[in-house]
């Protein structure tokens, strides 16, 4: 199957006074019909700028520098803007964090939706309506056909979410791109929503990018998984190998420092220092100096994504050319 | 019977059918863990804010009042040496009680004794306040940008005279910093040089530097990416070891608070509903609220057991609802749910665990919970809403 | 050091991005060099009577036919040689203004923090006599203050104390918009975690209030301090050109004005026009750099 969304050696640059800063860099991946990928990483490792740079917002004077990205097989990555305007609504749908800043309090919840609903899809003004309802009750907003017509102040922050949700995609878009959708919620309230998401993508064979921190999230809602880590991909795989077999030393990390539900224990597996600033990534892989396994290639070349097996990790431990190969315990979780 | 459960949350002024039985919840308290005097007892503790509208509007607009019953009755030990967590959906009043304990709010009603004494009498003595001192969440706005991190960590030691001798001084900070994995040298640092992580570290020095016996913890971690969330845990517990701090852990993340607590509290719309050691909480949730967070957790093993999340959202604690705050989303409210306010008690079964539920004093609260550890296999995180 | 951390700054670096910037700074250089120095570097001195000569009255600029060289940009109807009385006017309008805003925005940020910090009826009080204050024109308190002084006190005394009066009158006028400012920021500091740390130590809210939030809402107020300084410097000479702004004795600029205002018909031009320019390009220059200074302060306009 075609994918939906591909993005090939994504590059993106921040030009400053001093010197150019790369945000992010070769980044690529695929996204098909009906899937869910879920990308994670810590603050700065470049996942929203990701997204932003997919849905051509990204924040000025940020640009993309290299790379491609194709949606259903065009390049949507050097439009002008009012054509990427036109794409975004009807072929990308982007969920925010803060539904507020994607709904307009001046206008009902209902003409927002036909609205997008009449610019995107030929539809008659009654057709328009009725659709809205139908996508209100779709997310999840009882009494539908009397709140169509309430403002967007009229909603709690979780029902907002959901008419948010629904404005992204009642123009039945392709892609949708969702930026820590849930994080502003409470946790009852987040279960609600992710089961929504999923839901909606399944049926509608909708393509999905979901950017979150939340490990939780991701393993409920995603079907493959990208670590990111100063601006590159360190590792994508299906998402249950991503999150109980991670095979890059970053993601296991990563994974092991999460505090566990079902026990205590006395002490956390941490991973020491700090992800590097843009400005001071170093050479070879960005992640040498906080790795347990580093050694002399790493801090000379940049790795790859190399197949591990089950997912693709950057890392030279996976290149069977290399001095060192992985331990068993990172090759089996 | 729908529009009567309207009326009551949305009357004004709030209505307060519990009244008539207000809870005596400080007599049934949580055992003292021992006859010693504990660091912190809070009892009946209450803050109410007025977010009334200006008079002239409220006059215009025919409105009351609007009381913001923040924290409505909140009564908790802390023994010395213990972490007690208080754990809750925003808005639960969490944070407001922490901000009552270190003196930051002045109580509406109650009391906190610290060490046995009554702390609004106490609170002018600097030496009470020197031995109680706050973490704050943000790492970002904790710190003033404009002072070097060495004046950051020293402001308590001058603020309580400690020391007069700058050299003292300048030795202290230093091993303070080392104290929480930084070097000396960083004192002639500005906080903007630093990481989230390190910033809390700074923030850990810094109430650390008038050698505290008691820590205020207001979601310390929850800003923080995991890895880094992993590191401030493990010197916090370090710390609590080394030199027999109590904390008072504020928290809305229960894997962090699992790994850090003696005893958890759980709050709801300002109240506690359920209060229990660490593991008796994690292995024998007794509130359905308690249950209902516990479900809501995302599990990494997808394929696990049918996820029911709890229906609703929290209601506004302006207008809380009757009776036990929790029926209108609770599955097994009934008729005394709605009209009286459930008082913490011990419950049954498991004696050490103190719960506002009129479903499991009557006993009626169902098959048992299956406890985190007893599930079907595959790791579970909890992770939802924790900084990743 | 100190000096190489400036030249190394973001601020310096936008500074020397912007063309306009760097005009509007040596313009702004040579108003201030030129004014302070005065005394020193004027070719005469306009106030010494006994080297006023009215044969030398009414002289149009060097580059004029009839012009002489060391009068390069005229003399008045006293026979003063304009560039010096610009510059001795350009010292007094200076002066005035530096004053008047330094008066006000010490009023205004003292009452901005101490209303934003304590809040409540304070707060309310305290903004509320800055509403009011500021529905009347900045030049009618001015007036109004003026007026008040002279009705109050004979003359000799007010000639004596006028320059006083004219800064309090100016300065006093402008403090309720460094007040909001600091207001609103200390408003957002004042919960911030940094000011809760201190204070659930127990400092007390004017340490609190000096050691803390202050350093961190002056930002804004530098950029409101530079832009109220051609506002001040504009209302002292509306003042003076009104007549009730410093003594004649010591012209400013708006004096300046208003005596070469009765010439400017009689062919005389250049005993307004030059003081005139000169006001302008000084309020302009001071204005564009506070302009600047918004922009690069601001973070989100970078």
């Amino acid at each position: 199957m075609a994918p939906i969304l591909d993005v090939r050696d994504l590059r993106v640059e921040f030009p400053t006074r001093r010197g150019t800063l790369t945000a992010l860099d070769g980044v690529s991946f695929a996204i098909e019909p009906g899937e869910v990928l879920g990308v994670v990483g810590e603050s700065g490792a470049g996942k929203s700028m990701t997204g932003a740079a997919i849905i051509g917002l990204l924040e000025p004077p940020g640009r993309i520098a290299g790379g491609q990205i194709l949606l259903n097989g065009r390049r949507i990555d050097n439009l002008p803007h009012e054509q990427m305007r036109r794409i975004r609504g009807r072929e990308i749908g982007a969920i925010f964090q803060d539904p507020l800043t994607t709904l307009n309090p001046l206008y009902t919840v209902g003409d927002q939706l036909i609205e997008t609903m009449q610019t995107h899809l030929d539809l008659s003004g009654g057709e328009a309506r009725q659709r809205a309802i139908g996508w209100l009750e779709m997310v999840g907003i009882p009494a539908a056909a009397q709140r169509v017509d309430s403002y967007p102040h009229e909603f709690s922050g979780g029902m907002r979410q959901r008419v948010v949700i629904a404005l992204a995609l009642c123009a039945e878009p392709k892609l949708v791109v969702a930026d820590e959708p849930t994080t502003a919620l409470d946790v009852s309230i987040q279960a609600q929503i992710i089961a929504l998401l999923k839901r909606l993508a399944r049926e509608k064979g909708t393509a999905m990018m979901l950017v979150t921190h939340d490990m939780g999230v991701i393993a409920e809602t995603a079907d493959r998984v990208a670590v990111m880590y100063a601006g590159r991909i360190a590792e994508i795989g299906p998402v249950r190998e991503v999150v109980k077999d991670p095979r890059h030393p970053y993601s296991t990390g990563l994974m092991a420092s999460i505090p566990p539900l079902d026990r205590r224990v006395e002490h956390l597996a941490q991973i020491d220092g700090a992800m590097p600033r843009l400005s001071a990534i170093p050479p070879g892989c960005a992640f040498n100096p906080r790795c347990p396994h580093v050694f002399d290639r790493c801090r000379v070349e940049r790795p790859e994504l190399l197949e591990t097996g089950a997912t693709r990790a950057a890392c030279w431990l996976y290149d069977p050319a290399s001095e060192k190969q992985a331990p068993e315990a990172l090759r089996h979780g | 019977m729908a529009d009567d459960i309207a009326m009551r949350a949305s009357g004004a002024p709030p209505p307060h059918a519990s009244d008539a039985s207000p809870p005596r919840a400080s007599g049934a308290s949580p055992p003292r863990a021992s006859g010693a005097t504990p660091m912190l007892a809070a009892e009946e503790l209450a803050k109410y804010f007025d977010v009334s509208r200006p008079l002239l509007q409220r006059l215009l607009a025919r409105e009351g009042r609007r009381i913001l019953r923040a924290v409505d009755g909140v009564s908790f030990e802390i023994p010395k040496g213990t972490t007690l967590s208080l754990v809750g959906e925003s808005g639960c009043g969490k944070s407001t009680v922490a901000r009552l304990v270190v003196g930051l709010y002045q109580p509406t009603r109650g009391r906190v004794l610290f060490d046995g004494q009554d702390l609004e009498k106490a609170r002018a003595a600097s030496e009470q306040r020197r031995r109680m001192q706050m973490i704050f969440q943000d790492p970002y706005a904790s710190l003033n940008p404009r002072w070097r991190v060495r004046d950051i960590v020293a402001e308590p030691i001058r603020a309580f005279g400690l020391t007069r001798d700058n050299a003292a001084q300048r030795e202290r900070v230093a091993q303070l910093l080392a104290q929480v994995g930084l070097s000396p040298l960083d004192g002639e640092k500005y906080p903007h040089e630093f990481s989230g992580g390190q910033r809390q570290r700074i923030s850990i020095a810094r109430a650390l530097s008038s050698n505290p016996e008691f820590l205020v913890c207001d979601e310390p971690t929850s800003a923080l990416d995991v890895s880094v969330q992993a590191q401030i845990l493990n010197l916090m517990k370090d710390l609590q070891r080394r030199l027999g701090l109590t904390y008072l852990f504020i928290s809305h993340n229960l894997a962090v608070v699992r790994q850090i607590s003696d005893r958890i509290g759980v709050m709801y719309l300002g109240r506690l509903v359920e209060l229990a050691p660490a593991e008796t909480l994690f292995n024998a949730p007794r509130h359905p609220y308690t249950r209902a967070l516990m479900e809501a957790i995302p599990d990494l093993d997808m394929t696990g057991r049918q996820r029911v999340p709890v229906g609703g959202e929290v209601p506004s604690p302006i207008s809380p609802p009757s009776g036990c705050p929790f029926h209108p989303r609770c599955p097994l409210a009934n008729h005394r749910c709605k009209a009286e306010r459930p008082a913490l008690i011990p419950a049954r079964g498991t004696p050490e665990t103190v719960v506002a539920c009129h479903a499991v004093e009557e006993g009626r609260d169902g098959a048992a919970f299956t406890p985190m550890d007893q599930r079907p296999p595959g790791p579970r995180i909890g992770t939802t809403a924790t900084a990743l | 050091m100190a000096l190489a951390r400036l030249l190394d700054s973001d601020l310096f670096w936008s500074f020397r991005r912007s063309p306009v910037t760097v005009l509007s700074a040596l313009v702004a250089l040579v108003c201030v060099l030129g004014a302070a120095l005065a005394p020193w570097i004027a070719p005469h001195n306009p106030f010494d009577l006994a080297s006023l000569n009215l044969g030398d009255a009414f002289k149009p600029p060097a580059w004029d036919e009839i012009g002489e060289a060391s009068y390069p940009l005229g003399t008045d109807d006293q026979g003063r040689d304009m560039l010096s009385a610009i510059m001795y006017g350009a010292r007094i309008s200076l002066l005035v203004g530096v004053c008047a805003v330094l008066f006000s925005t010490l009023l205004g940020v003292t009452i901005g923090l101490v209303a934003g910090y304590l809040g409540g009826s304070v707060d309310g009080l305290l903004m509320r006599i800055a509403d009011i204050q500021l529905t009347f024109p900045s030049i009618l308190i001015a007036l109004l203050v003026d007026g008040i002084v002279r009705a109050a006190l004979p003359r000799e005394a007010h000639d004596q104390i006028a320059l006083f009066v004219v800064i309090f009158a100016i300065g006093i006028s402008a403090w309720p918009q460094f007040a909001r400012t600091v207001r609103s920021s200390t408003l957002v500091e004042r919960n911030k975690e940094y000011v809760l740390a201190a204070r659930v130590i127990g400092l007390s809210p004017l340490h609190i209030m000096a050691t803390h939030v202050l350093p961190n809402v002056l930002g804004p107020v530098l950029v409101i301090a530079t832009l109220n300084l051609g506002n001040a410097i504009i209302t002292e000479a509306t003042l003076s050109f009104l007549g009730v702004g410093v003594p004649p004795t010591h012209p400013s600029l708006g004096t300046l004005i208003r005596i070469g205002n009765d010439f400017l018909f009689s062919g005389e031009w250049w005993i307004t026009i030059f003081p005139g320019a000169a006001l302008v390009a000084m309020v302009l220059s001071v204005n564009l750099l506070g302009d600047w200074l918004r922009d690069a302060l601001n973070p989100k306009l970078r």
